[in-house]
C-alpha cells in the first residue's frame, strides 16, 4: 500500500450499473437478492426477490388504512441532525403520542421511517437495510432541505442529494431545520396522504427494484450485503 | 344449575372477549395516566386496540421458522391459561370461567409457560437483543417466583386448600376477611412480585427502552406481533383477577371486579412512575432480599 | 516569553518557537525527528496528552504540513508540533507508540489526504468513507463540487446566490 498512485478508478462512470448477476428476461439485467455477498456467504440469507402486494379494494382497506394513519410508529433510527427535532416532539410540549405517533426501536414493528436530513452515503447504507426489514405498508418522511435537494452539503463528496432515488419517500418536511410545530404538520399530511390511499412507497419500491437497487450501487462502493435484506 | 358444556364453552369466549377488552383499555388508560404524570396530555385510551389492527393489518411478514411462530401462541396460551382457570366474578355463571377444573398450581404453572414459550420463539428470531431479553426475563422470573411462591404457600396453609374458589368464599362477608386483612405478610411480598410480574419500572429489565431497545419481540412483527399485544392485555387481566381474588376478596360483580383490579394495576404505575428501572442484577437481588424475607415470615407467621 | 527548552534545541533542528497565543504555541520541525521529539516533550516536558493530529495541504508548495497537537495539563498550554513531508507518495513515520490513540489520526490522514503511516494498526481500513475509490477527498486536487455533479444526482431547479450580492441587492438597492 506504500505506492501511493491514485488514479481516477471511476474511469468507467457506469461501473456500478452493470450488476453482477446473469441477464434476466427482456435483456434487463437480473439482480439477485444476495448478489453482493462473497460466494460462501450467500446461503446465509435469503435470496427474495421484493414482492408488490398491492392495496386491496373497497371498505377493509380504507378502514386499515384509517387504523395505519392512527398508529404511525416511527423508526428509532436518527440518520442526520434532524433527529434532534424528534425528541421535543415525543416530550411534553409537542407530545405527539397525541396522534397515535410514537417510536419503536426496530424495524421489523416501525412503520414509519424519518429521515433526518442530510445523509452521507455510510448512512445511506444503513438506511437502505433498516428500510427493507421494514414491513409493508412502510412510509417515509424526509425532513429537511439537505434530503430534498442537497441543501447546504450540495457540493459535499460524501452526502446524497436527493434521498428520493434511492428510496421511495411520500411526504418532505423543508425548512432548515424544520421546527417541531413543521414536522406534526408534515405528520398530519402524512395521515392524510395513508387516509386517501396515496402512500404505497412499498409497492413503488418492488416495482422499480431494479431502478433503486442501480442508484443505490452506483453510490455504495462496497456492497457487503445481500441486494434485498429481508 | 350447571350449564351444559358447549354453554360453558360459549361463556368462556364471552368471559375472555370482555377481559381483552377491559385489559386493552386498562393499558389505555394507564399509559394516559402516564403521560399525565409527564406532563402530557398522552395517547387516546382506544389507542392499543388501533396498534393492534395496524399490527394485524400488515401486507407482508416474515418468519423464522416454526418455533419462532410458536413463541406468540405460546404466549398467548399462557395468558389464555392463566385467565381460563380463575373465577373472575365469583357466582357468575358467565365469568366463572372453567375455575372450578383448575387450581391454584395449575394458575401458577401457566403464568411462567408463556414467557418459556417466547424464550423459545424469540432466541429463533436471532437477535442479540431477544436472546439478552430473554435470559433477563427468565432471571427476574426465578427471582421474582420465590416471593410469590412463599406468598402462595402462606395463603395455602391459611386457607387449607389450593381451590381457587373456596380461598375467594373464605374471603367474603366483609372487608375485614379479605387476605389483606387476615394475612397482611404474604400479601406485601405477593405485591412486591406483582411488581416484577408487571414489568414496570423499576423493574422493567426485559423491555428495557434505551438498553437493549425492546427485548424479546425484537424480532416479532405484523400479525405475530398483534398476538403478542393481545396476549399483554389478556394476561395483565388474568393476573389482576388472580390477585384480586386471592388477596383482596374477589368480586361478586362486574362494577366491583373492574373497581379493584384497577386499583390493583394502578400500584403498578404508581411505583413505576416514582423510581427509576434497576439494573439486572440489583432487581434479581432486589427480590431475593426483603420480599423473599417478608415470604418466610409469612409462612412462619401462619404456620404456627 | 517561552522559549525552546535547551535539550531540545540542541537535539534537534527545530524552527522558531512561534507563540500564536498566551497557551499555544507551534514549533516547526523536520519530520524525521518528529517521533523522539514527541517523546522527550511528552516524558521531560510535561506533555503529556495529544489533543489531536491532522494534516493541511499545501497543494501550491507541494507539500503536507502535518500537525500534531499536544497539551500539558500542569501549565495549562498547548504545542503544536508541525513538520512538511513531501505530497508525492506521503509517507510518515507512525507514532502509535507514544499515544494509543493515535492510530485513529492516522487511519484517518490516510483515509482523507492519502498519507500513508506504515505500521500503523487498522491503517488502511474504512475511516468514515466506506468503500471510496476516487483520489483521497481532503486533497486539494480533488474537485468536491465536481465529484458530487458526477455522483449524486440532483432534483432540477436548484438555484445558488452568492451571498454578497445578494445581501447587497437585498440591503442596499440603490448601490446597485
Amino acid at each position: 500500500m506504500s505506492d501511493m498512485k491514485f488514479t481516477r478508478a471511476l474511469a468507467d462512470p457506469d461501473h456500478a450499473l452493470k450488476p453482477a448477476g446473469r441477464p434476466g428476461p427482456l435483456g434487463k439485467p437480473l439482480v439477485l437478492a444476495n448478489d453482493g455477498l462473497p460466494e460462501e456467504e450467500k446461503a446465509w440469507f435469503c435470496d427474495a426477490y421484493p414482492t408488490a402486494s398491492g392495496p386491496y379494494k373497497g371498505i377493509l382497506e380504507n378502514f386499515l388504512n384509517w387504523a395505519r394513519s392512527k398508529s404511525l410508529w416511527i423508526l428509532g433510527f436518527g440518520t442526520g441532525c434532524g433527529a434532534i427535532e424528534l425528541r421535543p416532539l415525543m416530550t411534553s410540549r409537542f407530545d405527539m403520542y397525541r396522534f397515535g405517533i410514537q417510536p419503536r426501536p426496530t424495524p421489523r414493528q416501525s412503520s414509519v421511517f424519518v429521515i433526518g436530513g442530510y445523509a452521507s452515503v455510510k448512512t445511506l447504507k444503513r438506511i437502505v437495510r433498516s428500510y427493507e426489514q421494514m414491513m409493508g405498508p412502510k412510509f417515509v418522511v424526509a425532513l429537511g432541505s439537505c434530503t430534498i435537494n442537497g441543501g447546504m452539503y450540495w457540493d459535499s463528496y460524501n452526502t446524497i442529494n436527493a434521498i428520493e432515488h434511492y428510496i421511495p419517500v411520500d411526504v418532505y418536511i423543508a425548512g432548515c431545520m424544520p421546527r417541531p410545530e413543521a414536522l406534526l404538520a408534515g405528520f398530519k399530511e402524512l395521515q392524510r396522504k395513508i387516509r386517501r390511499g396515496e402512500c404505497e412507497g412499498a409497492v413503488k419500491y418492488a416495482e422499480n427494484f431494479e431502478w433503486y437497487k442501480a442508484n443505490q450501487k452506483k453510490v455504495i462502493h462496497d456492497w457487503n450485503m445481500p441486494d434485498y435484506n429481508y | 344449575m350447571e350449564p351444559s358444556i358447549p354453554l360453558r364453552i360459549a361463556y368462556a369466549f364471552v368471559s375472555l372477549a370482555v377481559i381483552t377488552v377491559y385489559g386493552l383499555l386498562l393499558i389505555g388508560s394507564m399509559a394516559r395516566i402516564s403521560a399525565k404524570v409527564q406532563g402530557r396530555v398522552g395517547q387516546p385510551v382506544w389507542q392499543p386496540f388501533i396498534d393492534i389492527i395496524k399490527s394485524s393489518g400488515k401486507r407482508n411478514s416474515i418468519s423464522h421458522g416454526i418455533m419462532f411462530w410458536l413463541g406468540p401462541v405460546f404466549r398467548l396460551a399462557g395468558g389464555v391459561g392463566t385467565y381460563m382457570f380463575v373465577p373472575a366474578v365469583l357466582g357468575s355463571v358467565v365469568f366463572q370461567n372453567f375455575s372450578m377444573s383448575g387450581d391454584l398450581l395449575l394458575v401458577m404453572y401457566f403464568i411462567f409457560f408463556g414467557q418459556l414459550g417466547m424464550a423459545l420463539g424469540a432466541s429463533e428470531g436471532g437477535h442479540p437483543y431477544s436472546a439478552i431479553g430473554v435470559s433477563r426475563g427468565l432471571a427476574q422470573m426465578t427471582a421474582f417466583e420465590v416471593p410469590f411462591a412463599l406468598s402462595i404457600i402462606s395463603i395455602a396453609v391459611q386457607y387449607g386448600t389450593l381451590d381457587i374458589t373456596k380461598i375467594v368464599m373464605a374471603q367474603q362477608g366483609g372487608w375485614q376477611h379479605w387476605t389483606l386483612f387476615t394475612n397482611p405478610l404474604a400479601v406485601v411480598a405477593a405485591m412486591i412480585a406483582f411488581l416484577g410480574m408487571s414489568m414496570h419500572n423499576p423493574f422493567s429489565v426485559v423491555i428495557a427502552p434505551q438498553e437493549i431497545p425492546i427485548g424479546p419481540p425484537t424480532e416479532y412483527q405484523s400479525n405475530l406481533l398483534g398476538m403478542l399485544q393481545t396476549n399483554r392485555a389478556v394476561f395483565n387481566g388474568a393476573k389482576l383477577v388472580l390477585y384480586m381474588n386471592l388477596f383482596f376478596g374477589g368480586a361478586t360483580n362486574v362494577p366491583v371486579m373492574v373497581v379493584k383490579t384497577f386499583l390493583i394495576y394502578f400500584i403498578n404505575i404508581f411505583v413505576g412512575q416514582a423510581f427509576p428501572r434497576f439494573r439486572v442484577d440489583q432487581s434479581i437481588r432486589f427480590f431475593l432480599g426483603v420480599p423473599t424475607l417478608i415470604g418466610i415470615a409469612a409462612v412462619v407467621f401462619i404456620a404456627f | 516569553m517561552r522559549t525552546i527548552p535547551a535539550d531540545i534545541a540542541e537535539r534537534f533542528e527545530v524552527g522558531p518557537l512561534v507563540e500564536k497565543r498566551a497557551d499555544l504555541s507551534t514549533l516547526d520541525v523536520d519530520s524525521k525527528d518528529v517521533p523522539e521529539l514527541l517523546a522527550r516533550l511528552r516524558d521531560r516536558h510535561g506533555y503529556r496528552h495529544l489533543s489531536f493530529a491532522t494534516a493541511t495541504d499545501l497543494f501550491e508548495e507541494g507539500v503536507f504540513v502535518l500537525t500534531y497537537m499536544l497539551h500539558n495539563h500542569e501549565e495549562r498550554h498547548s504545542l503544536g508540533v508541525k513538520c512538511r513531508i513531501g505530497r508525492e507518495n506521503a509517507t510518515m513515520e507512525s507514532c502509535h507508540l507514544l499515544w494509543e490513540q493515535m492510530w485513529t489520526y492516522q487511519r484517518e490522514m490516510k483515509e482523507l489526504f492519502g498519507i500513508d503511516f506504515p505500521g500503523s494498526p487498522r491503517v488502511d481500513e474504512s475511516f468514515v468513507l466506506e468503500g471510496w475509490i476516487d483520489i483521497p477527498p481532503m486533497r486539494r486536487e480533488f474537485d468536491t463540487r465536481e465529484y458530487s455533479e458526477r455522483t449524486f444526482p440532483t432534483r432540477p431547479g436548484r438555484s445558488t446566490k452568492d451571498p454578497a450580492t445578494h445581501m447587497k441587492e437585498k440591503l442596499y438597492p440603490e448601490a446597485l
